[in-house]
């Protein structure tokens, strides 16, 4: 390929990769190449193949046919993570890859230990520098604290942290926003910025449309493996973005129904819990989807929490068809029928090893007894393709490990696990992190379908246009209180931004 | 501090309870706080402690090892039997001779649990057994009784007469642990080498994601543990005069025990010199108090199961409520 003049080098060229796993063709055939100093962003569905480039060009998978993988103008045939990394890349990983036993310290500055030469270990040296870049970032983390003991949003800055760590010239970043605040997704927005200017050339990987098209330059689509095409985002709207990843037209539009006659199926009153949320009047009604919007800390979760029994609140009550409802454990809760999908989709909840079927059918293994007493298998593929087939979940075959799927794809099996438990109140935490625009659309379809036949469904959510546009009523959460609420139809997107992000 | 603290449980409440243990045994037997019986705990303990931070290196790489006590018994016979066709030899080379023959027996160990991919407890229950078998067969059950005399002689490095007459004194065997102690804990704390492997325990993909090399890392942690074992057997056959191939058969659980106990994590990635020590300790006052005050030995399993059993499940429950407060906290 010519080049323009020499002014715009290549950090990275790919040509014909391909990788399969079992069965599943994961890349075919993708050329991707990314400039010096470019915001490139890598785009496509749950399972098209962007964490697989990502392992290929780190060495972490070896493909099965390369035509050309070239790094910095070097042509490499093999290449080890410890190569790629002296080469200059480094990655937040999506499933973040840290050490949960292990410092933040450690964790971020990690990298250097890796070879067999034998070094001592300097821990304030260390301590030193994963500071300083924890600085850059604008976070301040306690750096002995195991990585354990924090929450998932601060573990991701760790990751990102660690990228930052060894003066990369590449950086991949798969979904590195997905658990991060507005405000620190602001901050990592701005320093891919200044990264891009000082000539760092940087791969994002996000399913949030938005921010791809604010930081990328360009943006290459994969679908299903195989390469769609490369597109400048200068002109782009989310829409068309959404339409080249899935193959067909996405719509967005409030759909917000007047529910106030409807019975209440969950009601708080004045709920209570120092420290997390107070005087908390809440109702949600047969059919409903109330949205809950507001700042990370505003006590979102933490009412979530108490809802699911997880927390018990100090004060107020709460009631489920008018019984006062009282519960001590999830367990409680479920049998009660209450489900939630919590926003930790990192740890997900997920036992990694075991197959997608009996993750999914965990928490519904009584319903799936046979004659016997047995728990059935065929009722349990059953209960599987079911959900497969409605959530659009791209997995292998069903007995595959559950490690086997993409990230946002593990998602999904999560939704499906609590909705075999056919609840009668849905608590969804912020449940599109991770997952593609098609998805989303097929997730909120389904969310309707479910309120529809008369499911109770609380809407946690980061994204205003998400909950503003799958909701029949939008409640703003402040500071432990409820602050106002909102109705979709004759509210606008940027009216309810400015309330929640003023 | 109160990071050493919060970091450091285990090993903090395993110090507190072992000092409130000893404080009771000085008072209820006036035979437990005389220097002969503290020195005399120290020798015996000495093997079970080298076993002990071998094993450690292993559990912190995720794995698991059944097979270093029956190691030992097979370095020993074959390093008597080799030692004595050459004409005696001598510290130095019983040493080297031990190590390698340990070393190699750890090496089996990784190499069928990374060639095969087959999990450790698996692997090495297997060569466990074989290991006995052979060591059996060759030896046809026989001891070996005449050794050499650099061998069998008693190292003495202290020794001091009390006003009654009795004599305390170390050997060299707890120099020797003194040393396997200190280069373990300079291993996983103070080198990177080490520090991998900490990681490849805590999380296998994320290290080999980092370029770790998973292979060298399975190396390291049994081979380390299999030196250990060498070791733990020449020093053994220092403190008994005698190579017996049945005598060690069944002592691994109780070491297991002990590390689990001070903190490592069965599953990897946590586990320190320490807390190893300390766990190590606890079970040996334990049995040497039970023993003072005359009770049933078969109490003394009692107990030690029941303390794992405490020891953690409390360590479990204070760690997550900890990251909850802390989580709230953060905000
Ligand atoms: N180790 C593996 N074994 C088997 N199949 C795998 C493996 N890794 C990935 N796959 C499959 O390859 C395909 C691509 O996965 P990949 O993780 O690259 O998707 P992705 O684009 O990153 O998706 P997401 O947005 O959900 O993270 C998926 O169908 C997945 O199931
Ligand atoms: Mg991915």
């Amino acid at each position: 390929m010519p080049e323009s003049g020499g002014a715009e080098r290549h950090a990275l060229r790919l040509k014909a990769v391909s990788k399969t796993f079992g069965g599943v063709k994961a890349l075919d055939g993708v050329d991707f190449e990314v400039l010096e100093g470019e915001v490139h962003c890598l785009a496509g569905e749950n399972g098209c193949g962007k964490s697989t480039l990502i392992k290929i060009v780190t060495g972490v998978y070896k493909p099965e046919s390369a035509g050309l993988i070239e790094l910095f103008g070097e042509r490499l045939d093999g290449i080890t993570p410890v190569q790629a990394r002296d080469r200059g890349v480094s990655v937040i990983w999506q499933d973040l890859a840290l050490f949960a036993n292990m410092s933040v310290a450690e964790n971020i500055a990690f990298d250097a230990m890796v070879g067999l030469r034998p070094r001592g270990v300097d821990y304030r040296g260390m301590k030193k520098r994963a500071g300083a870049t924890l600085e850059r970032l604008g976070v301040t983390l306690d750096l002995d604290a195991a990585l354990s003991t924090l929450p998932i949003a601060q573990r991701q800055v760790v990751a990102i942290a660690r990228s930052l760590m060894n003066d990369a010239r590449l950086i991949f970043m798969d979904e590195p926003t997905a658990s991060l605040t507005q405000s620190e997704t602001d901050r990592l927005l701005d320093i891919v910025r200044r990264l891009s200017a000082d000539g760092v050339a940087i791969v994002f990987v996000s399913h949030r449309l938005a921010e791809v098209l604010e930081i990328a330059r360009r943006v290459t689509v994969v679908r299903d493996g195989r390469l769609v095409g490369v597109y400048p985002t200068e002109g782009m709207t989310q829409a068309r973005l959404g339409e080249l990843m899935t193959g067909h037209m996405l719509e967005d539009s409030v759909a917000a129904r007047d529910m106030s006659s409807a019975p209440a199926v969950f009601e708080a009153n004045r709920l209570g819990r120092p420290g997390e949320f107070e005087n908390i009047d809440l109702v949600i009604r047969r059919g409903e989807v109330v949205g809950l919007c507001g700042l990370l800390g505003a006590g979102r979760t933490e009412l979530a929490h108490a809802m699911m029994g997880m927390s018990e609140p100090a004060t107020g009550e709460m009631r489920l068809h008018g019984d006062v409802y009282r519960p001590t454990s999830i367990r409680a809760a479920i049998a009660h029928g209450m489900a939630y999908v919590s926003e930790d989709r990192l740890s997900l909840g997920l036992l990694q090893k075991q197959s997608i079927v009996d993750n999914a059918s965990i928490s519904v293994l009584d319903r799936l007894l046979d004659g016997l007493g047995l728990i059935s298998n065929g009722k349990k593929l059953g209960l599987i393709r079911g959900w497969v087939e409605k959530l659009g979940i791209k997995i292998g075959l069903p007995d595959d490990a559950i490690s086997t799927l993409s990230g946002g794809n593990q998602q999904k099996v999560v939704l499906a696990k609590w909705l075999a438990t056919e609840p009668k109140v849905l608590i969804l935490d912020s449940p599109t992190v991770g997952v593609d625009v098609g998805a989303r659309a097929g997730l909120f379809r389904i969310v309707r379908e479910l309120a529809e036949q008369g499911l109770a469904i609380l809407l946690i959510s980061d994204e205003v246009t998400e909950a503003l546009y799958n909701s029949d009523r939008v409640l703003h959460m402040v500071q432990g209180r409820i602050a106002g609420e909102y109705d979709p139809s004759t509210t606008s997107v940027q009216a309810l931004e400015e309330a929640i992000y003023e | 501090m109160n990071n050493l603290l919060r970091n450091r449980q285990v090993e903090f409440r395993l110090l507190v309870v072992l000092a409130l243990l000893c404080a009771g045994l000085s008072l209820a037997t006036d035979t437990f706080l005389t220097m002969a019986n503290i020195t005399s705990l120290l020798n015996n303990n000495s093997v079970n402690l080298i076993w002990a931070v071998g094993l450690l290196v292993v559990l912190i790489a995720g794995g698991i090892d059944i097979s270093f006590a029956v190691a030992s018994s097979v370095v020993q016979y074959a390093a008597a039997k080799f030692l004595i066709g050459i004409g005696g030899g001598n510290w130095i080379l019983g040493f080297i001779v031990c190590g390698i023959v340990g070393i190699g027996l750890g090496l089996i160990n990784a190499g069928l649990i990374h060639k095969f991919r087959i999990i450790s407890i698996v692997v090495t229950i297997a060569t466990f057994n074989a290991f006995f078998g052979l060591l059996m067969f060759f030896s046809g059950g026989r001891s070996i009784y005449s050794l050499p005399d650099w061998w069998s002689d008693r190292v003495i490095l202290f020794e001091h007469q009390a006003v009654d007459g009795t004599w305390s004194e170390l050997t060299l065997p707890f120099a020797v642990m003194v040393v396997c102690v200190l280069l373990t804990w300079i291993l996983i704390r103070r080198t990177n080498v080490g520090r991998q492997l900490y990681a490849f325990g805590d999380n296998p993909e994320g290290a080999r994601r980092a370029g770790v090399n998973i292979a060298a890392m399975q190396a390291l942690a049994f081979g380390w543990c299999g030196m250990m074992a060498g070791i733990a057997g020449l020093m053994q056959v220092n403190i008994v005069q005698e190579v017996v191939p049945n005598a060690l058969y069944g002592r691994e659980l109780e070491v297991l025990a002990a590390v689990v106990l001070g903190g490592a994590r069965l599953g990897g990635g946590r586990g320190t010199v320490t807390g190893c020590v300390l766990g190590v300790m606890f079970v040996a006052v334990t049995q040497n108090g039970l023993n003072l005050l005359g009770i049933s030995p078969f109490a003394f399993q009692m107990i030690i199961g029941a303390a794992i059993l405490v020891a953690i499940s409390t360590s479990n429950i204070s760690f997550s409520s900890l990251g909850r407060i802390r989580m709230e906290g953060s905000k």
